[in-house]
């Protein structure tokens, strides 16, 4: 299907370059499609609704990026989401008073969950989709014993974080956007983010250099559990009241896995930015609203991301094989010129 | 070739006074098994020490043990007079002893400057100082005479050269004033071994000492001043690179006689025809390859390591294959694409890591065994299931039931295994890389039986090896591969000093007795 030719030239793109051109795709696209359903993609509440959708997504993805570029994987984000969401809630009973000491402990609650993911990781070598598997399986089933439905309530207050917007743009976006600024300056600019990237990209290589790689590791998984903390309040602040399933019910495990894989990191760790999970949060936010203006069925919906994520991932492995020096290539392509060698020819 | 002059007393031998690097007596011993016994070493500021062997010599070793990987069990290392002693390579980089390894250690997703400061890097108002890491490495590298690369380039897209240059660059980073380099030039193309050699002089210009292991004795001897031989983790000799020339240094390298440890061929083996046929075959790797390998005959591949050896087997076979030229198996014109095709045309390969590509090593002994012929040959599957236990007895293998996991059993067993699920499969030829690498001697006279068994029954084998011996012993012709062609042909038996000869292009070597004969001049014609 693909010709050399535009395979090269995809080769030639950046993956952060070819993620932003999808989403301008997808917007186009989406927008025509909508208009000829007599929607309007570029409503004012149409974009709320998108930005909203991205902002929680985004926070997850962010860390979940720190966390896959550090060679790991978390799935007990949606776990830590609700335990956020209710932990926050009964905390703050509605009481403006309140605000403050929820907030916290729902981050430090979520930090311990990621501290602890993360010192299994790195100490005991347990690959980090098994160790936050455990840790998601233990937080769900502390939740589904102590809460039955939703708890607690979030003050007008708090509320309101939910509901500010500066224009069309939801407050917890720019909240996302600010995290999504600080994560990109500690990647580039910190020599923990350095060598999360070198611990992800070769652990032994890293230990050579004098890496202590658990440093990386942990931090990472602490921030990803953090952030999902913060999802969790974004969430509590817009419904109100903290629900024990409000994290799997979002599907933000996969979801923001396929965000960071969209957005051009590699799985396997050691590649990869934040900047390009953005464009992969964008880029299923967007579907989404599409999706939903055109009455697609929920079916529909989970088959077209599962679609454009295979087929990503299948355009950036096309860029990832591993090339050994070939010195004679130049020789090849020199020779391959006045066309294929008969002897080869005939052999067909 | 370096000229017998008498030699001015100004080696680190003879020169009274404190040598920068000074190895006393270092030994060391794995599993009980002593591979390094009581070196010596001397190097002052801005000397070369050429550091030689055969495979298993010790070079590697020695190195190791010098780059803070492995702790020495006797002896010691002082630097600049003080003794040192090296848990972590970190340390030993802080030492001054930085190492520059065969296998790079570095990260390609990564910059040229982000790979150099790696674990160290500069920072400034609590932020990586990026300016300053840039800015330090383009320096480093203007230093060692290089312009073409910046140092926000990413690894990846560096030639092997470049990258090359880029660990030298690491080393000299840390303010080394020792620099160890592990055949540096083993991917390097001649123009890019000029490169090299100019930043080696840089480097001894400003008092840097450099210890050089090559294989490629020409190298050796246009670099350095010193060479120290090894043998089987001992020290030969170390001498002033002027009192010696090529072909003695390669005596010293070989010195021992070739056993009568190789089974002899097996009466009534015939040569038949054609089985394996090259004509100006060719890929990315290797280059107008002309070769026949024919029923009842063992040919033995030598060269050096990155010579295209093992590249030329897994092009025959399908892994890479040839993009120029014909091959033939059986007098038929084959183009295979896969090591599937080549299965079905009845081409087998040994590769050269059985734990990685030859075996499950989860899986039992008999599923191994059947591995191939199941999913290749599902109609076989019945007859190789009846036939593969009388395969693995003949093999003598000592394990315990043919439900064992291969995990468990004996290097030596395990190689058995893998070749009893290729010869499961009825090859006609058979390729093996390696086949005797890291097993204990009574199977690898197994092996030689075998091999001689199949030869006897009309099976083509090509063979790759890096142990010379091993090479002489079994092979009915040799091909010696260098820089991905074919250098040239020698017949059964022929010394060490002529096989090295064409496989480090080193003209001369040839042995006095030798040197009239007719195929040692078709030889050096072939090479060039």
């Amino acid at each position: 299907m693909t010709s050399p030719s535009t395979s090269a030239r995809l080769t030639g793109l950046s993956s952060t370059a070819i993620v932003y051109s999808v989403l301008a795709l997808v917007i186009v696209v989406g927008g025509v499609l909508t208009a000829l359903e007599g929607r309007n993609l570029f409503s004012a509440g149409s974009i709320q609704a998108i930005l909203t959708t991205a902002s929680v997504l985004g926070l997850i993805a962010i860390g979940q990026t720190l966390v896959i570029l550090a060679g790991s994987l978390d799935l007990s984000v949606p776990f830590v989401v609700s335990l956020s969401s209710v932990l926050a809630a009964s905390t703050m009973a509605g009481e403006t008073g309140n605000i403050v000491p929820g907030v916290l402990i729902a981050l430090v609650v979520a930090a311990a969950m990621g501290l602890v993911t993360g010192l299994v990781v790195a100490l005991l070598h347990v690959h980090g989709f098994v160790a936050s598997l455990g840790m998601g399986l233990v937080i769900s089933g502390y939740l589904a014993t102590n809460y039955a439905g939703s708890t607690g309530s979030a003050p007008r207050a708090f509320r309101l974080l939910g509901a500010t917007y500066i224009g069309p743009v939801p407050l917890s976006t720019l909240v996302m956007l600010g995290i999504a600024v600080l994560a990109t300056v500690m990647l580039l600019r910190t020599r923990t983010g350095l060598h999360l990237y070198a611990v992800g990209g070769n652990r032994e290589v890293a230990r050579l250099s004098g890496i202590r790689t658990a440093v990386p590791v942990v931090t990472a998984h602490v921030l990803c559990s953090m952030l999902a903390g913060v999802a969790g309040l974004l969430l509590l602040a817009r419904l109100g009241v903290g629900q024990p399933t409000i994290g799997s019910q979002g599907d933000y495990d996969l979801m923001s896995i396929a965000a960071v894989v969209l957005g051009g990191t590699l799985l396997a760790g050691g590649k990869g930015n934040v900047i390009g999970t953005l464009g992969g949060v964008a880029i299923f936010a967007v579907l989404s609203q599409v999706m939903s203006a055109l009455e697609v069925t929920s079916f529909l919906q989970d088959v077209i991301r599962g679609l454009v994520i295979v087929l990503a991932v299948a355009v950036y492995a096309r860029r990832e094989i591993e090339r050994r020096p070939a010195p004679f290539d130049q020789l090849s392509a020199r020779e391959a010129l006045p066309g294929p060698d008969p002897a080869l020819q005939e052999t067909r | 070739m370096p000229e017998h002059e008498p030699v001015a007393p100004t080696t680190a031998r003879d020169t009274p006074g404190s040598p920068l690097l000074r190895v006393r007596g270092v030994a060391k011993s794995f599993h009980g098994h002593r591979v390094l016994h009581g070196v010596d070493i001397d190097l002052r500021a801005g000397q070369v020490l050429g550091l030689v062997g055969e495979n298993g010599a010790g070079k590697s070793t020695l190195m190791k043990i010098l780059a803070g990987v492995h702790a020495p069990d006797e002896g010691s290392v002082e630097i600049d007079g003080s003794p040192v002693s090296f848990s972590h390579p970190v340390q030993a980089q802080h030492a001054g002893l930085s190492t520059v390894f065969q296998e790079f250690n570095l990260l390609p997703e990564r910059t040229i400057a982000e790979n150099i400061w790696l674990g160290r890097e500069p920072r400034r108002r609590g932020l990586v100082d990026t300016a300053r890491m840039a800015r330090d490495t383009d320096a480093l590298l203007a230093d060692l005479g290089v312009t073409n690369v910046s140092a926000r380039q990413r690894v990846r897209s560096l030639s092997v050269a470049e990258q090359q240059i880029v660990e030298i660059a690491k080393a000299v980073s840390f303010d080394a004033r020792v620099i160890q380099m592990d055949e540096p030039t083993a991917a390097l193309a001649d123009h890019e071994v000029e490169l090299l050699y100019g930043i080696i002089e840089r480097l001894t210009s400003r008092g840097v000492a450099i210890v050089y292991v090559s294989h490629r004795l020409k190298e050796i001897f246009d670099l350095c001043d010193t060479i120290t031989v090894l043998k089987d983790g001992a020290q030969v000799t170390t001498m002033p690179a002027a009192e010696l020339d090529q072909a003695e240094l390669v005596r010293l390298m070989v010195g021992r006689s070739i056993s009568s440890f190789f089974p002899d061929k097996l009466p009534g083996t015939e040569l038949g025809a054609a089985r394996l046929e090259l004509t100006g075959a060719g890929n990315g790797y290797v280059d107008r390859v002309d070769l026949t390998v024919r029923g009842g005959e063992i040919v033995g591949i030598a060269g050096l390591q990155g010579s295209g050896r093992t590249e030329l087997l897994e092009a025959v076979f399908g892994v890479r294959p040839f993009s120029r030229g014909e091959m033939r198996v059986d007098g038929e014109t084959r183009r295979t694409r896969s090591p599937r095709q080549a299965i079905r045309g009845g081409v087998a390969m040994v590769t050269e890591d059985r734990k990685a590509t030859g075996l499950s090593l989860n899986q039992t002994i008999l599923d191994n065994a059947l591995g191939v012929v199941r999913s290749v040959f599902p109609g076989r599957t019945g007859e190789a299931r009846r036939r593969v236990p009388g395969l693995l007895s003949s093999l003598e293998i000592s394990a315990r039931a043919l439900d064992q996991e291969v995990q468990f059993l004996s290097g030596g067993n395990q190689q058995k295994v893998v070749l009893a699920r290729w010869l499961a499969t009825d090859p006609g030829v058979v390729l093996m890389d390696e086949p005797t690498r890291g097993i204990d001697v009574g199977a690898k006279h197994s092996i030689y039986e075998l091999m001689r068994e199949l030869a006897s029954q009309g099976v083509a084998v090509l063979m790759v090896s890096s142990e010379l011996p091993e090479v002489i012993g079994m092979s009915d012709r040799i091909v010696v591969m260098r820089d991905g062609r074919v250098a040239g042909e020698l017949p059964a038996g022929a010394t060490e000093e002529r096989v090295l000869g064409l496989a480090t292009g080193v003209t001369g070597v040839t042995p006095a007795p030798d040197a009239g004969h007719a195929p040692g001049r078709h030889t050096q014609e072939v090479a060039s």
